[in-house]
């Protein structure tokens, strides 16, 4: 039989990225460019249908700049918070909308160019004064315009989405990713993007194969081409040939096969051949993912990303709100436990204010953002608090670059105790806080954190991101994205050790734990817990009965005087070869 | 009808905080109200359009209200741009 390599190299149609996501899949394409905002004219049928759209855009457009404005009031100076109310009151401007409703329904266009013309209009009118305050004025009326447009669009590609297509794109954002995913979306590929963009660790959370990081590929596949996603591999195959399709499918048969053989796993513990238990808990996404974590054996959540919560509501959720969502995930997987992580927002993940941060990564993200809006952070605090009464909610802070940070969110933290206890609200009062280590200035200082803390959790994409200074989501620069550096290796060492030091618990939650090939290392580093995406749980235990601890130990200890990643690696898949333990994408 | 012509006696002129109030006092009322300037009539009681009118210290606009309450419609909107929109 031919093997993966025969394959790829007698590929003229084959198009290689960045395997991001396992599995293969084969399926028809929908070409997905939103990115660009271009407005449509083409004609309507159903002029009600438009009108609803039309009306459920301004609802859902209210709703974002409601809750926007409702938090960065206290930030705002009068301006801007003027700014943000008259877009409020465009959105109910009787005269504009009546304008907009009326031509709707004479000249039956897509109400996304009717809404574009009426409001580029007063535009005009502003950019042609003389007043340079004007031109500003215009500026600011663009953005309620692509708003209504951009929720318009929403409403209207939502329902071309066919189901069980694979979606290439330049670029995805997580919001995409899950709306995609819902509509059963078989596998993803993009331009952009490397092993840790969201949209990565989202399909892997979702198990839905994807490559990433294919420079052109969006530009090559046309809408419904058919083609081969290789999870694996990282490549894709553009309408394969008969040889190529029997290839694939062969492989998906054997994939499947070995799935089911992973089942034997979901009994037994993670232990390795000389009894030493590891602890895998699961990473969560999305909601809709807890019913995979409880069958997946899970020791618990060991990351539960709370800021996924605006993607999938697109907009910031009050106390109750939230209150709502944490009660009955705690509930749900009680008696185990759940770590609940703090809004990670900035970077990548959601842009929030007007100002367009030239640094995001090094800007207002994670703790940051949160003591500066201090407002929204207790209404999370409260509402994290109000849902611990069954004493299994954990809370975990991102981000942390100073012990100030971790000070003034304990005293934020006691305030909101304080006002619970007068309102009589019940509550785990001993509930435990813990810090993601993610940035170099917090791992150097792990045994200081470790005194004042109740956990650590080391998030590996963001510390790998941050020593090696390079930017995750660039494809240019991803091969420095080194998960095997020395320098990762000795720093995970440094915390673990502070950590053990201090006797608090210490786990991985960043993608490492989840790469098959680095959990014997992180075994023999002394972590004892490993938080992954669900999927990845029986996988990871296969790997763990196949090793003695004894020899973990020793494989850290020789990649702990390694010089360079490859010199690192080498001795990590030697493990692999001398222990005889094979990895999923080696049996395939 | 009502027609009134007003000046713009603050120092940042009709900005939008004051197009903001301003269309909020308009909506209370039933009656017409429409802002003349530049040759443009601009219905007073849509946010979008006032916004379009640059309006500084000095200037002069020429209000006019048409219906059962333009009388209480006038004096209201009247005297909050005599209170130079409350920024003096």
């Amino acid at each position: 039989m031919k093997s993966f390599k025969d394959i790829y190299k007698n590929s003229e149609n084959k198009i290689s990225g960045i395997a991001a996501a396992p599995g293969i899949v084969i399926g028809q394409v929908y070409l997905f460019t939103k990115e660009k905002l271009e407005i449509s004219k083409a004609p309507i049928t159903n002029i009600q249908e438009a009108i609803s759209n039309f009306e459920e855009a301004l609802k859902q457009s209210k709703k974002e700049l409601t809750k926007i404005f409702g938090i960065a009031r206290e930030k705002m100076d009068e301006v801007r918070a003027a700014i943000f109310e008259a877009q409020l009151m465009i959105l109910d401007d009787p005269i504009l909308l009546s304008n907009i409703e009326k031509r709707i329904k004479d000249e039956m266009i897509q109400p996304e160019y009717i809404v574009a013309d009426e409001i580029s209009k007063y535009q005009e009118l502003m950019i042609i004064s003389h007043e340079s305050y004007m031109k500003e004025r215009a500026h600011d009326i663009e953005d309620i315009k692509h708003r209504i447009i951009r929720n318009l669009q929403k409403k209207r590609w939502q329902s071309k989405i066919e189901k069980n297509l694979i979606v290439v794109s330049e670029a995805l954002t997580p919001a995409d990713t899950l709306l995609f995913s819902r509509r059963e979306s078989l596998g993803f590929v993009t331009d952009h993007g490397g092993l840790t963009s969201h949209a990565a660790i989202i399909s892997r959370s979702l198990n839905i194969p994807a490559v990433v990081g294919t420079h052109n590929a969006s530009t090559i596949v046309k809408d419904g081409d058919t083609i081969i996603v290789d999870g694996f591999h990282g490549y894709i195959i553009i309408n394969p040939t008969e040889e190529q399709l029997s290839f694939f499918k062969e492989k998906q048969k054997k994939l499947f096969e070995i799935q089911k053989g992973l089942e034997e796993f979901r009994d037994q513990p993670a232990v390795t051949l000389d009894g030493k238990e590891i602890n895998l808990e699961a990473n969560v996404d999305v909601t809709g993912e807890i019913d995979i974590v409880i069958t997946s054996t899970a020791k618990g959540i060991g990351l539960y990303r709370s800021e996924q919560i605006l993607n999938e509501l697109g907009s910031f959720p009050d106390e109750d709100e939230q209150t709502n969502i944490y009660s009955k995930l705690a509930s749900r997987i009680y008696p185990k436990f759940v770590t609940i992580r703090a809004f990670d927002i900035g970077g990548d993940k959601f842009r929030f204010s007007e100002y367009k941060e030239p640094n995001p990564f090094l800007g207002l993200r994670g703790i940051r953002f949160l003591l500066e809006n201090e407002k929204l952070f207790r209404t999370q605090i409260r509402a994290v608090l109000k849902s611990s009464e069954n004493k299994n909610i954990r809370f975990m802070i991102p981000m942390i670059s100073t012990l100030d940070e971790v000070w003034r969110t304990q005293k934020i933290i006691q305030e909101c105790k304080s006002e619970l206890k007068k309102e009589k609200i019940k509550f785990d009062n001993q509930i435990k806080i813990g810090i993601m280590i993610e940035v170099p200035s917090a791992a150097i200082m792990a045994k200081e954190y470790s005194e004042e803390i109740d956990f650590i959790s080391i998030g590996t994409n963001d510390l790998i991101q941050y020593m090696m200074a390079v930017d995750r989501g660039n494809d240019l620069v991803s091969n420095l994205y080194q998960e095997f550096s020395p320098v990762v290796i000795r720093t995970i060492d440094h915390i673990v050790k502070a950590a053990k030091h201090r006797k608090i618990p210490v786990s991985i939650c960043g993608e490492m734990a989840a790469d098959t090939l680095a959990i014997p290392l992180l075994v023999g580093l002394g972590l004892e817990t490993l938080s992954m995406s669900p999927g990845t749980i029986l996988y990871a235990k296969r790997i763990i009965q196949g090793f003695e601890f004894k020899k973990a130990k020793l494989l850290a200890e020789e990649c702990l005087q390694s010089k360079s990643e490859v010199e690192i690696q080498k001795k990590v898949k030697k493990f692999f070869d001398d222990n005889n333990i094979s990895r999923t994408r080696n049996i395939i | 009808m009502i027609e009134k012509t007003v000046k713009i006696v603050n120092k940042a002129g009709l900005h939008t905080r004051p197009a903001a109030t301003i269309v909020k006092l308009a909506a209370k009322y039933k009656s017409e109200f429409f802002i003349y300037r530049d040759g443009m009539n601009i219905n007073g009681k849509s946010i979008i359009g006032v916004m379009t009118l640059a309006a500084e210290i000095g200037s002069e606009l020429k209000l006019t209200f048409d219906g059962p309450d333009e009388q209480e419609a006038c004096d209201e909107i009247v005297a909050y741009f005599e209170r130079g929109f409350d920024e003096l």
